[in-house]
């Protein structure tokens, strides 16, 4: 699988290519701005993109400009977005063209590797990887405010928010350790009580579940 | 309806014409007297400094004055609201005479109020007393005519002089009665004028440049403020480094230090030490993360103030309904200033307000940056001392903004926050 690696600080790109090449990935270009980032995108056609949000020239959001542009350019572009803090409003932002092949993770979720690399893997096929940060604020909000995620026990809470993430029934099986079938009951449980259509697609239901938790937004 | 709005015109005009009138004869009638009073008084008792006497009855006096031009700033604003910035230097009311004396005569405030006297009952009684003459004059200029002037001249020969008009009977009241008409002319046009002259020139000897100095008080106190808040923060900021991120770090290398001797013969407990590593390594970074989140959040640097309010929304417990209008960034001091503002009063909001609801607009017009918090609670919130919105006050105050809170009880509660600023 081709990668373009975007990452200003030297010490972490460095980084970044060594684990992903660890893993069999191919590192097709490694560049330190944002208009290195374009230019990549455009001319490589990687099969994923790993961005860093704030990026030289400007030092702001850069990265996640140049990955917005890219997927407008090319929609459905998996890019998996990194960044030292995360804001509900990027992911939004990010997730807003509904075409899924999105992630946006903390940078230090880097230090479990093979999670991360699960992650870039997920956000390749076309799935989703939000940060648990993100989606617990999302979810805590909610439950203060609305009555049906109320209504949800502690452990389909708990699904809920490793679904919300883009884990597969399997992926939130093993992260639990039950079996599938349990999730598979969490999940309809779930689905029943939010009043969302059931569907095998992993990224349609994490878009289903954001979709929920913004309603009336 | 034109003729309507024409008489009514000409109704509220002659009001304002009489009231000017009215205003000046009180002004003159109380102007002279007390004018000529205070400044007798005052040169007398200052005569007596040397016998001792005067240290006693000087701080009195000028305290006298003080109110004298206190009621003239009033009537300034309320008649025909002029401003007259007044700065007077604190002194203590248990000072020694000697001292409270000086004090008061050095305070350049107190000078201007003593050479305001003198002026004040001569061009000030002119000013005062001819809109009352032209409003009074005519008046009686029409009761002559009316047969008054029967009781004025007691035999026929005998004249009475109104104006320039010797009035000896009937057909002289009435030219009278035309002069008074021109006069009331001249009237309905200089009266409220000449009055308002009489606060302008009030307002050239009183102000002088209090205003200036006004500025320069401000500017000390906002400098002050600002100067203690970021001492303070920083020592927010040392402590929190020192306590927090630096003494994880510290422990995460005795842990690797103890795992590099543990890992040949107890890889166990060296894996353990590892792990614990790992989490006190992620600890640490959540916390330079909240940190930062404190001094400059990384939502604003990269975005500006729109999207960092809108960011800070989002993060409420509460829904809250964000409107942006910024055609470019303000400085970065004025936006972290803004930003952080707003965030302490979203915060009173979800804290205090019990609102279930919250809408803040952030916009720029006529070079302010103005930013409203609304919610639909239950009011009763205030500006004053232990409250976090005075420190808002003063946060904002650094860049002459200001803080205005309508809080009625039972709600709903307005913030409205100002700062005069440029954007790029």
């Amino acid at each position: 699988m081709r990668v373009v690696l975007a990452e200003d600080l030297f010490l972490l790109r460095d980084g970044l290519v060594r684990m992903l090449s660890a893993f069999g990935f191919e590192i097709a270009a490694a560049v330190d701005s944002g208009p290195g980032l374009t230019r990549a995108l455009a001319e490589l056609e990687p099969d994923v993109a790993v961005v860093d949000v704030r990026l030289p020239p400007t030092h702001t959001d850069e990265g996640l400009q140049c990955a917005l542009a890219a997927r407008k350019a090319r929609p459905g572009l998996p890019v998996l977005v990194l960044s030292q803090h995360v804001e509900q409003l990027y992911a939004r932002e990010l997730l807003a063209d509904g075409t899924g092949g999105i992630g946006y993770l903390l940078k230090d979720r880097v230090f479990d590797a093979e999670q991360f690399i699960d992650a870039v893997r997920r956000v390749a096929a076309g799935g989703t990887a939000m940060d648990p940060q993100v989606i617990q604020q999302l979810l805590s909000r909610r439950a203060a405010d609305d009555r049906p995620l109320a209504g949800l026990t502690p452990r389909e809470l708990e699904v809920l928010e490793l679904m919300a993430q883009g884990r597969s029934n399997a992926g939130i099986a093993a992260q639990l350790v039950v079996t599938e079938r349990a999730i598979a009951k969490h999940t309809s449980n779930i689905f029943t009580k939010l009043g969302l259509e059931v569907s095998d697609d992993d990224n349609r239901r994490v878009l289903a579940v954001l979709a929920y938790l913004d309603r009336d937004r | 309806m034109n003729t309507d709005t024409k008489s009514h015109d000409v109704r509220s005009r002659a009001r304002r014409v009489l009231l000017a009138g009215v205003q000046g004869l009180v002004l003159a009638l109380v102007v002279l007297p007390c004018g000529v009073a205070f400044l007798v008084l005052t040169l007398v008792s200052l005569a007596l400094i040397p016998l001792g006497i005067g240290l006693v009855t000087t701080p009195a006096i000028l305290t006298g004055v003080r109110a004298l031009a206190d009621a003239r700033r009033r009537l300034a604003a309320e008649w025909c609201g002029i401003r007259i910035p007044a700065v007077y230097r604190p002194h203590h009311e248990g000072a020694k005479p000697w001292t409270r004396t000086f004090t008061l005569l050095r305070d350049p405030q107190v000078r201007r109020d003593l050479r305001w006297l003198p002026v004040d009952f001569t061009a000030g009684f002119v000013t005062a007393l001819l809109p009352a003459v032209l409003v009074f004059c005519p008046i009686e200029g029409f009761l002559l005519a009316a047969g008054l002037w029967r009781a004025f001249v007691p035999a026929t020969g005998d004249a009475y002089w109104y104006l320039f008009v010797p009035v000896s009977g009937q057909g002289t009241a009435f030219l009278a009665a035309l002069l008074g008409a021109v006069l009331l002319v001249v009237a309905s046009r200089l009266a409220p004028r000449t009055v308002k002259a009489h606060f302008e020139l009030t307002r050239a000897v009183l102000g002088g440049d209090a205003e200036l100095a006004e500025r320069v008080r401000v500017l000390t106190e906002t400098r002050r403020d600002a100067v203690d808040t970021s001492a303070a923060e920083l020592r927010r900021i040392e402590r929190d480094l020192h306590d927090g991120a630096q003494a994880r770090l510290v422990a995460m290398g005795m842990d690797l230090g103890t795992i590099e001797s543990l890992v040949e013969h107890d890889p166990a407990q060296a894996k353990r030490l590892l792990a614990q590593a790992r989490r006190n390594s992620a600890e640490a970074l959540e916390e330079l993360r909240d940190l930062v989140r404190g001094i400059h959040p990384p939502v604003l640097a990269e975005r500006g103030l729109g999207d960092a309010v809108r960011a800070l929304a989002l993060r409420l417990p509460l829904p809250a309904e964000v409107s942006v209008e910024l055609p470019g960034r303000a400085d970065a001091p004025v936006e972290s200033a803004a930003y952080f503002a707003v965030s302490e009063v979203l915060t009173n909001a979800v804290k205090h307000s019990g609102a279930d609801r919250i809408w803040a607009d952030v916009h720029h017009s006529d070079g302010r940056l103005r930013i409203t918090v609304t919610d639909n609670g239950k009011g009763g919130a205030a500006i004053g001392a232990g409250s976090g919105l005075a420190g808002v006050e003063r946060r904002l105050g650094t860049f002459d903004g200001v803080l205005a809170v309508s809080s009625p009880a039972g709600g709903p509660t307005l913030v409205t926050m100002e700062i005069p600023c440029a954007l790029s």
